[in-house]
């Protein structure tokens, strides 16, 4: 029998289990994400090799990628972000379904990697907030997927009220985000 | 005693009915939460048109020139002429004398038509 998923901590009785709607949300956003790949160079490769049936992200619900940002919730970046593409991938980031997270694959999205040049964004958190950063040059596979259950952890733990806090709100706005 | 036999098979099918029911419901309701409780954020950049994150030029209301609609009608017109012209080669020997016949007659107002466009100046695109 396939293990789907395991189930949230609860009170369980005779037929029922009673747990906080927070967590089941988690564990359902958790296992449902649709990824945009924002893919500009060769962490763009790995993660083809991490779509593909050896490693299969479809195994963690993520099967499903969208390259509209208006239907997706994580933003992967992988690829060096020239400074001309940081508004471009902001534009993306801030066009997309709430909530939303993002995870920065590789040395370049994380830090501008070997590019320290004035062409080059030294790291995507210079524009948008980054949830989980992957090292690597490139990553391989499995790190990719050790990055995306770094982001499952993230959203299963997520508050409701993350989004409507005081520091959230400051933090976008550190970003130019309304 | 047959309308009380009738009856027990309707009420057997009241189950597939509640079945329909619940799908139907559960897939409304869902969608319907989703939307009233799911969370949002409204901004002007946010509804801006996606334009793979870029500024969107002009507006997407552009009259265009006849000619692109023209060739590319005429095109699919004259593509499905010859799309029927496959099956009647393949049974060219079969059809014999009356099928080159009807076939005649299935191109020559097409072929009519061909010279009127010809005439008409449709393909000229300069």
């Amino acid at each position: 029998m396939v293990k789907v998923t395991e189930a949230p901590e609860m009170y369980t009785g005779e037929g029922y289990g009673l747990t906080r709607l927070e967590k089941i949300v988690g564990l359902a956003r958790a296992n449902s994400i649709w990824p945009l790949p924002f893919a500009t160079s060769c962490c763009g490769i790995e993660f083809m090799a991490t779509m593909g049936a050896t490693y299969d992200l479809g195994r963690f619900g993520a099967e499903r990628l969208s390259f509209s940002p208006r239907q997706a919730d994580l933003l992967m970046v992988m690829g060096t972000i020239s400074k001309k593409m940081g508004p471009v991938l902001k534009q993306v980031y801030i066009q997309m379904a709430e909530p939303k997270w993002v995870i920065a694959v590789g040395a370049c999205a994380s830090s501008g990697g070997i590019f320290d040049t004035y062409s080059v964004l030294q790291g995507i958190d210079k524009v948008i907030p980054v949830d989980v950063y992957v090292p690597g040059c490139p990553p391989p596979p499995e790190a990719i997927l050790d990055g995306i259950i770094k982001i499952q952890e993230l959203i299963k733990t997520e508050s409701f009220r993350r989004r409507e806090s005081d520091e959230y709100q400051k933090l976008l706005t550190s970003y130019g985000i309304e | 005693m047959e309308t009380e036999v009738v009856n027990s098979q309707l009420i057997d099918y009241a189950a597939i009915f509640v079945q329909f029911v619940v799908a139907a419901g559960f897939v409304l309701t869902t969608i319907y939460f989703a939307q009233k409780i799911g969370p949002k954020h409204k901004s002007v950049k946010k509804f801006e048109s996606f334009e793979c994150g870029l500024d969107s030029i002009g507006n997407a209301r552009l009259p265009f020139s006849v000619k692109y609609f023209l060739v590319a009608i005429l095109f699919v017109l004259f593509d499905v002429e010859v799309i029927f012209f496959y099956p009647w080669a393949v049974n060219f020997r079969e059809l014999g004398e009356s099928g080159f016949v009807k076939m005649l007659a299935f191109i020559a107002p097409l072929l009519l038509g061909y010279f009127y466009i010809i005439k008409k100046g449709a393909l000229k695109w300069e």
